[in-house]
């Protein structure tokens, strides 16, 4: 066994409205920022033991689809890197 | 018998269903989640609320909870199913329903009176309404916005079950009438069967006299 620290990304699906990054950017606008557009994410680092890279994004992915992500709204991505 | 009204940390529109039940003449009981489902169980709600503090998404971890399994299974046996606010958030991260209600477009809570049209009186939850009546309940959220695939809004208009749309208080479905942007201006579907419903607006805050409003009735008394 392993152990390895998965990085889990979960955003919103191409066109699903994203009200929070829409009020971030306008108030970065506020401060002079000029933003084309900004996208929000959740970024969720799991450590964990498995007897692979490849069983702990599994693990990781499945993590993902039964309550990191909603997969009405959302997408998801796994990084699995070994752990520090 | 009686409704069981599930309580989950955070939910805090539990006594206000039992008292709304109670003055239609429906037993309504407080369930606290750990507790399980009651064999006797005649119908179940899930309250509004803020369950586990909406922590990751609203719903998302009360959906999780173990009593959920017990609920789905009779639900799947047609145990009457109803999910306000939190409680449609809930049914709808647990599957029961198809969707999600997320971020409002304005990204606030909102807390007010909408006006909804019935689109579909020949449920056991709206048939104390005509098709086209045009109610008025509470809402309270700031994750209301009802998102879905085109494709799956598209078979539950063909299947008829949408519920109610948000509308103006003449009934016309517009894009000014809609409080959260929900999609095509839904506020409460049909899930898989049609004894499970999910809703946004709060019918036991428009049943008890005092309060006013009681358009909300018809939806409660769908237990009785």
């Amino acid at each position: 066994m392993g152990r390895y620290t998965a990085t889990v990304t979960v955003r919103l699906k191409h066109g699903v409205l994203d009200p929070e990054a829409e009020t971030t950017r306008q108030a970065l606008e506020r401060l002079g920022f000029d933003v084309e557009a900004l996208r929000s994410a959740d970024r969720f680092e799991v450590d964990l033991e498995a007897a692979s890279a490849e069983a702990a994004k599994a693990e990781a992915e499945s993590m993902a689809e039964r309550l990191l992500a909603n997969p009405t709204i959302h997408d998801y991505d796994v990084e699995v890197s070994e752990a520090a | 018998m009686s409704v069981s009204v599930i309580r989950f940390g955070g939910s805090n529109c539990d006594r206000d269903t039992v008292a709304a039940l109670s003055h239609l003449g429906i037993d309504g009981e407080l369930v606290w989640h750990e507790d399980g489902l009651p064999a006797e169980s005649s119908g179940v709600v899930f309250p509004g609320g803020f369950s586990y503090g909406d922590y990751l998404r609203a719903g998302a971890m009360a959906a999780r909870s173990p009593i959920m399994e017990t609920v789905r299974e009779r639900a799947a046996d047609g145990l009457p199913v109803l999910g306000i606010c939190n409680g449609a958030q809930i049914c709808c991260e647990a599957g029961l329903a198809p969707g999600a209600f997320t971020t409002n477009a304005r990204a606030r809570f909102q807390c007010e009176h909408v006006f909804l049209r019935v689109e579909n009186a020949e449920t056991p939850w709206t048939d104390d309404y005509e098709r086209g009546d045009v109610i008025e309940l509470p809402i309270a959220h700031g994750e209301g916005r009802f998102e879905i695939a085109d494709n799956e809004l598209a078979a539950l208009e063909s299947e008829g079950r949408i519920l109610l749309r948000y509308c103006d208080a003449e009934g016309n479905v517009t894009e000014a009438a809609n409080p959260n942007g929900s999609k095509d201006n839904v506020a409460g579907i049909l899930g898989e069967r049609p004894t499970v419903a999910v809703m946004m607006p709060h019918p036991e805050r428009a049943t008890l006299p005092d309060l006013r409003l009681t358009d909300g009735q018809g939806i409660l008394r769908s237990f009785a």
